[in-house]
């Protein structure tokens, strides 16, 4: 029961429900209260203990029942193999004088898989192949390329040898019975693969998941491939919950600075100045107030998208977000990121000022024309571009005055340090006016410097 | 046999809260008979109105145990949920033994001697007897254990939910002038929360976690029955199933279990044998709560009727 249990907690895993193991625990003490006989009673109880939310209850419930749907395993293999005795009697004949001869009395000599098999005893077979996956520790199988390995594995600890030492055996003496031992050697085989991909279904998720978000975190933005968006995505999405989860806390403590002389002695007047009130200053502490330039004309559109997508996500941390996109002309986007869905506002956005040839003089000017007057001392300006500006004017002079205005000015580069300055990358004459300039390409890089950014504001 | 016993157990539970009104799905039954047995708090969830809190209040009667109740809202401390020292209690005993400590300190013929002497007493002013236990100290003083219910605890902060983890997870609180304050008997604990923010996971952790969502049909039937005895079957029946109708609609406010019951009593007062176009427009506002609700469900109200009625010949 135990070993069951842990398979189960490990699917549960896989299907994305955090199981700790003081949850474990529980559950197993919630187990051993109810049983297993019951199963909608056991269902009930490892949700109660295991899921801790309604999303996770869902997908612990599909679990369950992938899960139970197989045959349980079971341990007393020999146990099963006794039984075959007594269940010969209720089944019905397999086909025929051959399966006649064959039934009642199995021929002599036969290993116990063949008798198994001849006998057509489905719940034996069944415990058989379970108990034959726990040997092959089917629940450690991780890729779909290992299907083959772990079902000759399993058909290997079942007896698979002496079955074809058998079959050799027969097919001199016995050919009619070779023939039938054949056809279920072969329903075997298949069932066994079913187990396998089911096995890969349960256990397998975890792993696999794990190791293509690892991949796409550190892919390039610029270079995803289309079947990846989605999840690039759901990626961006977490990191933006992760973020919001670490910064949207409000800290209270440590906001007490220093006494507050001043106040403390007029409060304590009264008293003759003895201080029995004291009063504190309070930090001051700025509110995170963000403004962002996006490039997204054509060269850098994909990775903006995204960038997009983050700030969108973004809202619930920082109260003022207002973010801006260009490529040739700059305009406002923020009312359309608040909303909007973020698809149909990356479409929206997109048909708007999208996938032009980018000019970061002309944007500059529009910006200082209309906006600058949303720049305060408290704003961290964030410029998300290659800076390639077609070798037109970089007017690099308004940036200037957007570093001035602001609290900083922080510009991220899709493009690696090594192409900075060459063609028509404006980088280094505007990197003299930025704070920060980091390299930004894929969405760890990403995390980091919107993390890095937020973090200034606690 | 073991599982046997749990089924049949979980069906005592089952019973045992229907006999105070209580009509328990098999899983809140499973929760209840699991969470009494490897002694772990209940964590309940659910859209307003669905019977969390009564669930508390039924487990107490069946039990026969008391209820200590904790109401949480935004900024409640340390110093109303779980203990306070009686401060003017404190005072007014120190003006009343002054003159017994200076007989006491009579006798000592130095600063030091007194001061010895002093530290005899001990913590005579942080004892027990100056302690106002709160309901979270209260609850685990009870000889015979008690029903806890820690009501909308999504409401509180989120420092007050460290301050509970040492309860729920061992069943005692440490008053640092005292020492460790363990339970008498593990009481039964309950939290209820809105999804009104997210928990923390440490606090989710110590906890079995029920979601109690709208009943099905069949079982808000019986819950009607049992909680307005006076209506008829088919009035039951007709109500139940608008109600269902009303919840497929996307309104800000879903009648939950709460408003059933209030409307199954309002239609009893106003002697209506069946679901009628009229009465239902007349009664909407017990349940719904919003104006825009209303006037999005009224212009739907004779399909749900019929769609009500028509289940009911074949239900």
């Amino acid at each position: 029961m135990r070993e069951n249990l842990h398979r189960f907690f490990r699917a549960a895993r896989g299907a994305g429900v955090h199981v700790s193991p003081a949850e474990s625990i529980d559950a197993m003490r919630a187990v051993a209260q109810v049983g297993m006989s019951d199963r909608a009673v056991l269902r009930d109880a490892l949700l109660l203990t295991l899921a801790k939310s309604q999303d996770e209850k869902l997908a612990l419930g599909d679990c369950f029942d992938l899960f139970f749907s197989q045959p349980e395993p079971r341990q007393d293999q020999p146990e099963a193999d006794n039984n075959d005795a007594p269940q010969d009697a209720d089944q019905p004949p397999f086909s025929g004088a051959p399966g006649d001869a064959g039934k009642g009395r199995p021929p002599e000599g036969l290993g116990p898989l063949a008798q198994m098999l001849l006998s057509q005893d489905r719940n034996a077979i069944a415990a058989a192949i379970a108990g034959a996956s726990g040997a092959a520790s089917l629940s450690d199988i991780r890729y779909s390329t290992q299907r083959g390995i772990f079902s000759s594995r399993i058909l290997e600890a079942m007896g698979l040898q002496r079955l074809r030492d058998d079959l050799d055996g027969l097919t001199a003496t016995n050919p009619a019975l070779a023939e039938r031992l054949r056809a279920a050697l072969d329903a075997l085989r298949e069932t066994v693969r079913d187990t396998v991909s089911q096995g890969l279904a349960l256990y397998a998720r975890e792993e696999a998941e794990n190791l293509r978000n690892e991949i796409l975190r550190n892919a390039p933005l610029a270079r995803i491939e289309r079947r990846h968006i989605a999840e690039m995505r759901a990626l961006i999405r977490q990191i933006a919950r992760r973020l919001r989860e670490r910064y949207s806390k409000p800290r209270k403590r440590q906001r007490r600075g220093h006494l507050d002389v001043r106040r403390t002695l007029r409060r304590n007047a009264a008293w003759g100045g003895v201080p029995f009130l004291t009063a504190w200053k309070r930090k001051h502490r700025d509110r995170p107030k963000i403004v962002a330039l996006c490039d997204v004309s054509g060269s850098v559109a994909q990775v903006s998208d995204f960038f997009l997508l983050l700030i969108h996500s973004l809202h619930e941390v920082v109260d003022d977000v207002r973010s801006f996109a260009f490529s040739s002309h700059l305009i406002e986007v923020s009312d359309i990121l608040e909303s909007k869905s973020p698809e149909e506002a990356m479409s929206e956005i997109m048909s708007k000022v999208g996938f032009g040839s980018s000019d970061y003089g002309s944007s500059l000017v529009d910006f200082e024309k209309e906006f600058m007057s949303t720049l305060t001392p408290q704003t961290t300006v964030i410029v998300l571009g290659d800076a390639r500006s077609n070798n037109l004017d970089p007017r690099a002079d308004i940036l200037r005055r957007i570093s001035d205005r602001s609290k900083r000015l922080v510009w991220l580069n899709p493009e690696g340090r090594l192409a900075w300055g060459f063609g028509d990358s404006e980088m280094p004459r505007y990197a003299t006016f930025c704070s920060v300039v980091r390299q930004c390409a894929t969405a760890q890089q990403l995390e980091r410097a919107v993390s890095d950014i937020v973090a200034t504001y606690q | 046999m073991a599982d046997q016993k749990a089924s049949t157990l979980i069906e005592a539970v089952e019973s045992g809260l229907a006999a105070q009104g209580y009509i328990a799905s098999r899983q809140i039954a499973t929760a209840v008979y699991l969470s009494q047995q490897i002694e772990k708090p209940i964590l309940v969830e659910g859209p307003a109105g669905v019977g969390k809190t009564e669930l508390a209040k039924a487990i107490a009667a069946w039990r026969g145990m008391k209820m200590i109740r904790l109401q949480c809202y935004e900024g409640l401390d340390e110093a109303k949920a779980l203990y306070e020292w009686k401060y003017a209690k404190q005072l007014l005993y120190t003006q009343i033994l002054k003159d017994k400590l200076g007989e006491v300190l009579g006798g000592a013929q130095t600063l030091h001697a007194a001061l010895d002497q002093l530290h005899d007493f001990g913590d005579v002013f942080f004892s027990k007897e100056f302690v106002e236990p709160r309901p979270l100290l209260q609850a685990l003083e009870q000889p015979g254990g008690c029903v806890l219910l820690i009501d909308e605890i999504d409401k509180s902060d989120a420092e007050f939910e460290s301050l509970l983890l040492e309860i729920l997870s061992d069943f005692q609180v440490t008053i640092p002038e005292l020492g460790t304050v363990s339970a008498i008997t593990p009481p039964t604990v309950i939290l209820t929360s809105n999804s009104e923010r997210d928990l923390g996971d440490a606090l989710k952790r110590r906890c079995l976690h029920l979601h109690i969502g709208f009943p099905e049909q069949r079982l808000e039937e019986r819950i009607v029955e049992s909680r307005v005895p006076g209506i008829s079957q088919t009035l039951r029946r007709q109500m139940v199933g608008f109600i269902h109708e009303i919840r497929s609609l996307d309104l800000k406010k879903l009648p939950s279990v709460s408003e059933t019951i209030d409307w199954a009593r309002v239609l009893v007062l106003l002697q209506a044998s069946e679901l009628d176009t009229d009465i239902v427009k007349d009664t909407l506002n017990v349940l719904l709560k919003y104006e825009a609700d209303i006037e999005a469900a009224a212009p739907q109200v004779t399909t749900f009727i019929a769609k009500a009625a028509r289940s009911n010949v074949f239900g």
